[in-house]
């Protein structure tokens, strides 16, 4: 709008600037340090409150978190806040009261990049894979902050998706809905993450894919990757998770292991269609 | 403070500037900033209007200022005896046959179903057409700019130079722009993507050639000097008993006064011109044409929803504040009385203008024209001030030093620099401009 | 024989100077092409770093000139060339610092950081116009010739010469491997996959870590390399003079949309069109055709298409004739 002092006028022209690929997080600033803070599960957004930049807030003191083994899962309806809590437990917006803790540490001031050295992994739910690169370029970069070997790192994923295998020299904008969804997974797990966050993962694809990709992250957690995911399915969801969380309005609104919530019935009337 | 007292304050402290000037140098020397700082001021009112209301980015002002000091000479010189019969109407009949053969190019690619032969047709049209226009054309150049070529070597124009209606010139450099900004508009707001800056760019240089090469038009880098103008000659005044006496009654000699008095002249001329074209933009601003404006710029896409014609609508804006910027060059060109299209330099005419309605502020009308005078002022000011400057650091060194010498001769440069450096410190840290948008 | 010789005419007048200039324009293009797709925005202020970069080295030359060093038959520019790039390396990271970094953080749009750069446009431009004046200054030296045209007619006993300046000779073969090298680093090196990466969308750059400021850092380091590289082989071929390097800004804006802007194969694509079109419908024909056609059917006019004065305006035609019928530029850029 015009009250701002950077606006753009809603100029479009493509001779002055690049929209595509712009980035629209309002990322922690540097400089921020990591204290010890022990207890608690093994990652916790704790009473998080915050929006995008200047704008209204978002999330209202909500809590998400997800322990050693498990698979946490957030379900809601939408523009409840389940995107926006997952990036702020990234550091992708600033908060303004509450705490993100990793593995007895609290890493609320930490950039997002410091954040994956920590050992995070995130899934976005749109715009999840560098499009005009190849599949296996797009692995490499997930594996960016390692310094080690990641051929065997990248043969995992390859067991995982062998479809990737196929088509690691292909440009990853040219895959299907699924390969592109597998591509996403498999970036995040480059890093060898020690807790994955997935936001979507199932969004566009079909109900085969579907129980494909349902299949694979729990093989993943199986492996002893602690996983919090925000689904729409939430029936299916809540079938394989451990901890399950019902945002409204930026708030919790229930929370307890998927089997309760399945059992409620306030919550199956209201989010699970009866 | 309360914000009508501030830009009254800030339009103030702009006018003390200039009186100041006339205190410290000279009258003349005032008069001169003032001038031109009403042109500028009417410049970035035209800019205003596209950036301001509409976030449509003009790069190519210096090209419909240019325009309008075509028509500045279109208007005011009188035709050249002869070259119409000589080449004219040659000349004319290529633009008739180009545009044939363009609308030609159109039919057929109309008409045939794509594939190569439409292609081969098309190109053979396009070459052939070419060569017809070229015969057509240097035949009637060579004419025209054989006649006389010392003096004039060019059409001529209408040879309108009576007093007042010498003015009506600045109305129809205005509508050269137009025109312009019409073809450009239509072309590069009508592509899939937007590509208005660089279209705009290129348009000007194009033009700014065009007016430097084609010599039978205005008689191309050799230029046209002595336009008419609406005000009286210094030197009739000079000669008029009445006015010397009147001027003695000032305490003034003739010649002083007379340069004064056409000076001021102008400056009231100019003021009329400013004064109408702001009441028009104010009023357009308040109005529900510029309330729409608005609303497209600040949400296209919820003003597409409710059915405006974004596209149509920012070719209109871009339309009306081009022919605002060729109206202000038109102006400048009678001022000066020669159109010398060398001159025209980006830097100067596109991006300065620019500089004026970011630190004036952008979207506010006053902003722009309070823009406009304050970086003219500048712009004229800052050389003398660099050069004082520049004495200033040198004078502990050693008279002849190499250095000392160069830092001197190149305080010039300075103006570029201190432009520069006043559009950053706006930008940062008063980012929405001097007197900014409500 | 004729045939011969009109292709030694049409080599000498036409490709040669068109391939120099056109390596020349593909160059800057890249600096311009770079930072569109990495900092997302058009950096009006490309020529003047060009003309920044370029003047730091000739003043060097200079420096070496009065020392007594040479190179010989190679000019002397080409070893003051790396200090002209650690100087423009220096200017762009302070400019970075100092003017753009503040916007970045404010997030602010493309547009706004277009005209930040028409601010640095006018201090750089004051700066180089302060330092080393606005007149044309040479400093090439070395061999004029790798061939001239007199040595090549008694070679072959062709009528016409073909003349290769030192400089055409350096021109281009600095820009293979200058192009060669960015392409190495962009797509094998992993800062250069990041730089891709970081491109192509920058929050998932953020969530593999890849750190944005060292991204656009080593950006601005590569964009004053190609513009200084650019600046200097342009003044070496022609001559330098400040205000010259800011029209320059036209062709290679031209070259960078023609080919797709953030393409770097786009942008080397376009800055030869570019090159290409301006040469050959400016050129005088005359010559070419006089050997080709039929004894008695030679031209009698000079068969030149426009006149060298509308040398932009060729290069603006060509650019629109593009975008009309592929707005995406020849390779795919990133304006879709």
């Amino acid at each position: 709008m015009s009250t701002e002092p950077y606006s753009d006028r809603g100029n479009r022209d493509l001779s002055l600037g690049n929209p595509a690929g712009m980035g629209t997080a309002h990322a922690v600033a540097k400089g921020g340090k990591a204290f010890v803070a022990s207890g608690g599960p093994f990652l916790i957004g704790e009473a998080m409150t915050g929006g995008y930049g200047a704008g209204p807030d978002i999330l209202h003191d909500c809590t998400i978190a997800v322990d050693r083994g498990e698979i946490a899962v957030i379900v809601g309806p939408n523009g409840a806040g389940k995107s926006t809590g997952m990036k702020a437990v990234f550091g992708m917006l600033n908060l303004r009261a509450g705490h993100v803790r990793l593995d007895g540490e609290d890493i609320t001031a930490l950039t997002p990049q410091a954040r994956v050295a920590k050992g995070m992994g995130f899934v976005p739910q749109t715009s999840n894979i560098f499009t005009s690169m190849t599949v296996e370029e797009n692995l490499e970069m997930g594996a960016f902050i390692r310094t080690d070997d990641i051929r065997p790192t990248m043969e995992q994923i390859y067991d995982l998706f062998p479809i990737l295998r196929e088509k690691r020299a292909q440009a990853a904008g040219e895959l299907s809905g699924g390969q592109r969804q597998q591509v996403a997974v498999g970036r995040a797990l480059m890093t060898k993450p020690k807790v994955l966050m997935l936001d979507e993962p199932t969004a566009g694809v079909s109900p085969i894919v579907m129980d494909e990709l349902f299949d694979r992250i729990i093989e993943v957690a199986r492996t002893g990757i602690p996983i919090l995911m925000v689904e729409q399915n939430a029936r299916q969801a809540l079938e394989i998770a451990d901890k399950g969380y019902v945002l409204v309005q930026g708030r919790n609104a229930y929370s307890g292991t998927g089997k309760e919530l399945l059992a409620d019935p306030e919550v199956r009337k209201s989010f699970l269609g009866g | 403070m309360n914000p009508v007292l501030k830009n009254s304050l800030l339009f103030a402290a702009v006018g003390a500037m200039i009186l100041y000037t006339g205190f410290s140098q000279s009258w003349n020397t005032a008069l001169v900033v003032l001038n031109m700082g009403l042109i500028s001021a009417i410049m970035a009112l035209g800019v205003n209007l596209q950036w301001g209301f509409a976030g449509l980015f003009n790069v190519g002002i210096m090209g419909f200022v240019a325009l309008g000091g075509l028509a500045a000479v279109l208007m005011g010189v009188s035709p050249t005896p002869g070259a119409w019969s000589a080449g004219g109407w040659n000349i004319l009949a290529a633009f008739v046959f180009a545009i044939g053969v363009i609308i030609a190019v159109v039919m057929l690619r109309k008409r045939m179903v794509p594939g190569w032969p439409r292609a081969a047709a098309v190109f053979f049209l396009i070459v052939a057409g070419f060569f017809g226009y070229r015969a057509l054309f240097d035949s009637g150049v060579v004419a025209v700019e054989a006649i006389n070529p010392a003096l004039t070597g060019n059409l001529g124009g209408l040879g309108i130079d009576r007093g007042l209606w010498v003015a009506l010139a600045w109305p129809v450099g205005g509508l050269f722009a137009a025109g312009a900004a019409w073809v450009i508009g239509k072309t590069a707001l009508g592509l899939r993507s937007d590509y208005l800056a660089i279209a705009t760019l290129g348009i000007a240089e194009i033009i700014i050639a065009v007016l430097k090469n084609e010599d039978w038009l205005a008689r191309g880098v050799k230029n046209v000097v002595g336009l008419p103008r609406p005000t009286p000659y210094e030197i009739d005044l000079q000669n008029d008993p009445v006015f010397v006496e009147r001027a003695a009654g000032f305490g003034l000699d003739a010649v002083t006064a007379s340069t004064l008095y056409v000076k001021l002249l102008y400056a009231g001329l100019f003021t009329v011109v400013l004064v109408l074209l702001l009441v028009l933009a104010q009023r357009a601003l308040n109005s529900p044409w510029g309330r729409m404006m608005r609303a497209i710029r600040d949400n296209e896409v919820a003003a597409e929803a409710m059915g405006k014609d974004v596209t149509a609508r920012h070719l209109q804006i871009f339309v009306l504040g081009s022919a605002i910027c060729g109206v202000a060059g038109a102006m400048m060109t009678t001022l000066d009385g020669q159109l010398t299209p060398g001159t025209y330099q980006p830097l100067r005419f596109t991006f300065l203008v620019w500089v004026m309605v970011i630190v004036g502020g952008s979207g506010n009308n006053f902003g722009a024209v309070l823009g406009g005078f304050l970086i003219w002022f500048l712009w004229v000011q800052v050389e003398p001030m660099g050069l004082w400057l520049m004495q200033v650091i040198t004078s502990g060194m050693a008279e002849g030093s190499a250095l000392k010498a160069h830092l001197i001769e190149s305080a010039a440069h300075m103006r570029l620099f201190t432009m520069g450096l006043v559009l950053l410190l706006v930008l940062r840290f008063s980012p929405r401009g001097l007197i900014p948008e409500k | 024989m004729d045939f011969l010789n009109a292709i030694i005419a049409l080599l000498n007048f036409v490709v040669v100077p068109a391939v120099a200039y056109g390596s020349q324009l593909a160059l800057g293009a890249l600096g311009v092409t770079l930072i569109y797709g990495i900092l997302r925005f058009s950096n009006f202020a490309h020529g003047d770093t060009m003309a920044f970069g370029a003047m730091i080295t000739v003043l060097f030359t200079w420096l070496f000139q009065s020392w007594g060093i040479s190179l010989g038959p190679l000019p002397t520019a080409l070893l003051a060339l790396p200090i002209g790039i650690l100087g423009c390396m220096a200017l762009l990271l302070a400019t970075d610092r100092v003017v753009y970094r503040f916007y970045r953080e404010q997030k602010a749009k493309p547009v706004i950081l277009v005209i930040v750069s028409l601010g640095v446009t006018f201090i750089l431009n004051g700066l180089v116009r302060f330092i080393i004046g606005p007149d044309d200054q040479r400093f090439a030296d070395g061999e004029r010739f790798i061939v001239s045209a007199r040595t090549f007619k008694e070679l072959t006993g062709l009528r016409e010469g073909l003349a290769i300046k030192t400089t055409q000779g350096i021109t281009v073969i600095t820009a293979v491997v200058v192009v060669a090298l960015l392409f190495w680093f962009l797509n094998r090196t992993r800062t250069g996959k990041s730089m891709r990466a970081y491109s192509d969308n920058e929050d998932l750059a953020l969530l593999s870590g890849i750190n944005p400021e060292r991204v656009v850092m080593i950006t601005w380091l590569i964009v004053a390399g190609l513009a200084t590289i650019a600046g200097v082989l342009y003044g070496l071929d022609k001559s330098f003079k400040p205000f010259t390097y800011f029209q320059l800004l036209l062709p290679i804006f031209a070259s960078a949309i023609v080919g797709g802007l953030g393409n770097p194969i786009g942008a080397i694509a376009g800055g030869f069109v570019i090159a290409f079109s301006e040469v050959t419908v400016t050129y005088a024909w005359k010559k070419v055709l006089t050997y080709l056609m039929p004894e008695g059917l030679e031209p009698d006019g000079l068969v030149q298409l426009l006149s060298t004065d509308y040398k932009l305006a060729v290069s603006f035609l060509i650019l629109l004739i593009v975008l009309l019928f592929k707005p995406t530029g020849l390779f795919k850029g990133k304006a879709v």
